[in-house]
């Protein structure tokens, strides 16, 4: 056994993922590489009509093909519930919920919707048994728009009255009041309303799905790429009447997410009851077009945003009216989407008690939505970034200075926003300062004077954004007044085996971010151990009972730091064994690069590695202690972490074709410390190019029949790494003053600054043609069209 | 993604593949690349009952120099039309089209000869060929005709070959030393044209190929008519749509396809002349 003290220092460096080797390799494994024996391949009928009454399912046919097992309605599966598919996040008491089931029973609701589904011995059977399902419909009128679903023309679901699923109000009580005030008083105002198109989350592996019953005993162990093994397990016990202590879910290599696998699926749920009921093994592999139209869309809300000004541009009020489309049905958490973002209407600018925000959620005849990377919060940094530039407009002022004499005094932290929520860190002027320095913003803006001259066809502009990303989901009391339906803790359980190797479990599900090498600097750090002698446990429920997944930018900031804490309690432990070995007081001993040492006694020293040995041997220990050295933690944390930064992009526009080029594109973040700055960087790039792709490519279409025009990658246009700029990254390096590590998150930070960044941009190059404004995406066409409507028509 | 059950046969040659196509009948198709019928399988819009592979004809690979134009086998590969110096020399337009074809595993696998009996209005090399004035030579039971390319195309994926009929060869005349250009106006790099527009000008001659402006490549006669009558580049461009009958979809308005097809043919004229 050797001791590695050298390691001291490990946080911060930009150590090469472990993970990558079998990613990249092939090695790792995913659900649907996974050999399981006897398994039978389920497919599912889906519903072609956007609304239509199922008037009768014939599966004869279909159940004589070669091959197939079995051949069910969704009335055939009617008692395997129950209860109806979870919705975790009932936002209101009065919230309306439409009952839904794995299968539609009675009425189909959004293409895509399940009708039908076979067993058979091959996947090729059971895909080619679908086609021999005879479903009668009966259509009915789709509900499309959103402002036409919250008239109640149609009501998509009779057994709730109306399409109106709830409204929720931020209600601040000093508000009152005073925000119809800040309106009448205001030197400026502007009150714009923005489109959040549908997306689609298109992680790079598709859904998929294994159940394996046990013959005997009824234990079931269900395989899925999920985000959320732990929830998935307490939701699908609940729903399928399964003892919960009897259900192991393991998520395995998974290929992203994006918040798509945060959620309990139909056909999850489908293959556990099907397992069950038959005693096979069942499996699911869902295809790009069905995961394009079953998986569920992000984003989708209108968004009527007003700001209020004194004369200096100084916001005095902000008020936000939203209608979310909710789709047909509710998932895991799609109602409390909007709420996550209710909070940030006002950026990072110091606003008075004048706020007011109103959501009201809607069903239409859509796949449902649910949370997609930032999950109300990019909406909200979209339509505040957005409407300040229009306020800049308004007042004749640069929108960065606008930004800056707005931005909450770095003096002020940590500071009490309007809303009670504390902010826990911020240094806004900073960032925006760094990133105007890399983009050289003044530069910029003295070539705009030359280049954007009239009939010039290619006009030079650049977008600001700034941003607070409330993450780190969060103090379970704060959940708790948002009606969500779990806390917000985290578990981690640390572990030193008798040869010093360090096992750390973590109720952290990691798809793509990296725990594995990210969790082991931690431990390394704590322990003074190399990295390389921790090997880190997780998304298996048997290994890791405890946890609430990943999402919300929660992994570091709740789980990272859960694992430190956990380190704290086995260096207390040791720290006793080691001044019993030593005849020291505990008090008396440091520990650093893994070895206790008696203060002021350089000689009397005790390295880990040996009290490890001494704890699992127990021949010598203090009275009273326990063996071994492992110690567990539920760590909730005291607040949300709030990353922060400045995004700035630079665009070319072609005004003849619509054509935006982004020509540079800085990002500046402020994760407070960061334990591998590799990581962090390809957080920010992926983020930055999908918000990109929000701003540029990316929009489900649907025809006013509810048929999804984007059902393949050929449609939806997700950019490729030729299609999107160097990314150029800076940071800040402000600590979170509310845990230990002092870090924050950085999962969602790109996505919510860049979107508004490059629209910001774009409109800024047309300025002076006189566009105010391009919907998303801002595609040639849109954009041509915006140029068109500017120019009264002539181009 | 799991396309219908078919069987699979292999030909070694043009002739054994033409004896099986006729064999199999209607419900035949030849296999060449596989870029555009198996994604159209998968998704089960094409459901053939047998897929004559002619992947493996070797003898159709080849760019030959045939004196006043280049002969290229119908199986040559799009990579390869790309890198291919007596195309750089003689033919560059159609050597640069190719390089524009999807993204770089589709033109090591997708062929020449498969892509244009495709008929795919939207697809690159359709267009350029047309704008080319080149002429296929297609080969079936009864042995082979040339048919230009002018007369190949008669609505979304449909051609002028007979169903027991298979594409062989390609002649494209040498462009001797025409000034050219290729405007591709897409979304993403690897997506099929909003609107592409090949162009060559040698003079007061020029041709100019419109692509996913109508139910068929177009060759934009009315631009080589106003160039021929010593219209400048901007004014030859206004007629760019004259000859185009374009559809509106997810990407481009019926409007805004016309626009742009004005726009980038005004730019290749000018490319093509400078």
């Amino acid at each position: 056994m050797t001791m590695t003290d050298n390691t001291t220092g490990v946080l911060g460096q930009r150590l090469l993922r472990r993970e990558d080797p079998a990613l990249l390799t092939g090695e790792a494994r995913y659900t649907s590489d996974l050999p399981i024996p006897g398994a039978l391949h389920l497919a599912v009928l889906r519903s072609p009509y956007a609304r239509a009454r199922i008037v009768s399912v014939d599966t004869s046919a279909a159940a004589a093909m070669p091959g197939v097992t079995a051949v069910f309605s969704g009335a055939d599966l009617a008692e395997a519930w129950a209860g109806p598919m979870p919705c975790a996040w009932p936002v209101t008491e009065d919230m309306k919920s439409p009952t839904h089931y794995p299968l539609a029973v009675g009425q189909a609701n959004y293409v895509g919707d399940g009708v039908a589904c076979v067993l058979a011995t091959s996947a090729t059977a059971a895909r080619d048994a679908i086609d021999a399902i005879d479903v009668e419909y009966e259509p009915l009128e789709a509900v499309i728009d959103l402002e036409d679903a919250l008239s109640d023309r149609v009501v998509i679901h009779d057994e709730i009255g109306t399409n109106r699923s709830y409204t929720w109000d931020l209600k601040i009580e000093e508000s009152e009041g005073q925000v119809d005030q800040a309106f009448a008083d205001a030197a400026y105002s502007v009150k714009e309303r923005y489109i959040q198109q549908r997306l689609i989350p298109a992680a790079m592996e598709p859904r998929a799905v294994a159940a394996i019953p046990q013959p005997f005993g009824g234990d079931m162990t269900l395989y899925s790429a999920t985000q959320v093994p732990h929830i998935l397990k307490v939701m699908t016990a609940l729903t399928l009447g399964i003892p919960e202590h009897q259900l192991r879910v393991v998520a395995p290599a998974v290929g992203g997410g994006f918040g798509s696998k945060l959620n309990v699926y139909a056909e999850e749920l489908l293959c556990v009851a099907l397992a069950k009921r038959t005693g096979s093994p069942v499996r699911w592999t869902e295809t790009r077009s069905e995961g394009n139209q079953a998986t569920i869309h992000g984003r989708g809300q209108i968004q009527d945003i007003e700001l209020a000004a004194d004369s200096d541009g100084r916001l005095t009020a902000v008020r936000v009216r939203l209608i979310g489309d909710m789709g047909a049905y509710l998932q895991l958490v799609t109602p409390g989407v909007p709420l996550l973002g209710a909070f940030l209407y006002a950026g990072v600018y110091e606003l008075p008690k004048a706020y007011d925000f109103s959501c009201t959620s809607v069903f239409t005849n859509m796949t449902p939505t649910d949370a997609y990377r930032g999950a109300g919060r990019p909406e909200a940094t979209y339509a505040i970034e957005r409407a300040m530039d229009s306020l800049a407009a308004e007042i004749g002022i640069d929108p960065l200075e606008l930004r800056r004499r707005n931005f909450i005094p770095t003096a002020s932290y940590p500071y009490e926003a309007m809303t009670g929520l504390v902010y826990d860190s911020g240094d806004h002027d900073r960032a925006a300062t760094l990133a105007a320095d890399m983009i050289d913003y003044a530069g910029v803006r003295a070539r705009q004077q030359t280049q954007n001259v009239p009939g010039a066809t290619k006009r030079l502009g650049i977008g600001v954004s700034t941003y607070f990303e409330m993450c780190g989901l969060a103090p379970s009391r704060v959940l708790a007044s948002l009606n969500y339906g779990a806390g917000g803790w985290e578990a981690a359980t640390v572990r030193v085996l008798p040869t010093n190797k360090i096992q750390v479990v973590t109720g952290t599900a990691p798809h793509g971010q990296g725990h594995e090498t990210a969790w082991s600097m931690i431990v390394a750090e704590k322990m003074g151990v190399s990295p390389d002698d921790v090997d880190v446990l997780h998304s298996d429920t048997a290994i890791a009972p405890l946890g609430l997944d990943t999402y919300g930018s929660r992994s570091l900031s709740v789980g990272g730091v859960a694992i430190a804490i956990a380190c704290d309690k086995v260096i207390d432990k040791a720290k006793q064994i080691a001044a019993h070995q030593l005849e020291a007081n505990p008090d008396d001993l440091e520990f650093s690069g893994g070895e206790f040492r008696v203060a002021g006694s350089p000689d009397r020293a005790m390295p880990l590695a040996a009290v490890a040995f001494e704890a699992f041997t127990a021949h010598n220990l203090p009275d009273g202690l326990e063996p071994n050295l492992e110690a567990h933690t539920t760590y909730d944390p005291p607040n949300f972490s709030w990353p922060f930064g400045t995004h700035m992009c630079l665009v070319e526009v072609d005004t003849e074709t619509g054509q935006v080029d982004v020509l540079k594109y800085v990002a500046v973040d402020d994760c407070g410390n960061q334990v591998n700055p590799l990581i962090v960087d390809g957080q920010v790039h992926g983020g930055v190019v999908q918000g990109l792709a929000q701003a540029l490519y990316e929009e489900a279409v649907y025809d006013s029949d509810g048929n999804l025009q984007t059902s393949t990658l050929a449609e939806y246009l997700v950019p490729a790494a030729s299609d999107v700029p160097a990314i150029e990254t800076g940071h800040t390096v402000t600590p979170s003053p509310t845990n230990q590590l002092g870090v924050k998150g950085i999962g969602e930070a790109g996505t919510i600054a860049s979107t508004p960044a490059v629209i910001n941009a774009v409109v800024d190059a047309l300025s002076g043609l006189g566009v105010r404004d391009v919907p998303m995406p801002a595609s040639p066409n849109t954009v041509w069209r915006a140029i068109n409507e500017a120019q009264g028509g002539q181009q | 993604m799991i396309p219908a059950a078919f069987d699979y046969v292999r030909a070694s040659s043009a002739a054994e593949a033409i004896q099986l196509i006729g064999q199999y009948g209607d419900e035949a198709k030849f296999l060449a690349g596989g870029h555009s019928l198996v994604p159209a399988m998968k998704l089960r819009l094409a459901q053939p009952t047998v897929l004559v592979d002619i992947g493996r004809v070797s003898d159709l690979s080849y760019i030959r120099d045939g004196g006043d134009h280049i002969a290229i086998g119908a199986l040559t590969r799009h990579m390869d039309v790309e890198k291919s110096p007596v195309l750089a020399e003689h033919v560059p337009l159609l050597a640069h089209a190719a390089g524009h074809v999807g993204d770089p595993q589709v033109r090591h696998r997708g062929t020449i000869g498969g892509s244009l009996a495709h008929a795919d209005p939207a697809s690159d090399l359709p267009a350029t060929t047309l704008a080319l004035g080149a002429t296929y030579v297609a080969e079936g039971p009864n042995g082979t005709r040339e048919i230009a390319a002018a007369d190949f195309y008669q609505g979304y994926f449909t051609s002028a070959l007979a169903p027991d009929e298979m594409l062989t060869e390609i002649r494209v005349p040498k462009m001797g030393g025409a000034g050219w250009s290729f405007q591709k106006f897409n979304r993403r790099a690897q997506d099929w044209a909003i609107v592409g527009v090949a162009a060559w000008q040698r003079g007061s001659e020029c041709g100019v190929g419109l692509v996913n402006m109508a139910s068929t490549p177009v060759l934009a006669s009315s631009v080589a008519t106003a160039v021929a009558g010593g219209a400048s580049a901007a004014d030859a461009a206004e007629a760019a749509a004259a000859d185009a009958d374009p559809q509106g979809d997810l990407n481009a308005s019926v409007e805004y396809r016309v626009h742009l097809a004005k726009v980038l043919t005004r730019r290749a004229l000018e490319a093509a002349a400078s």
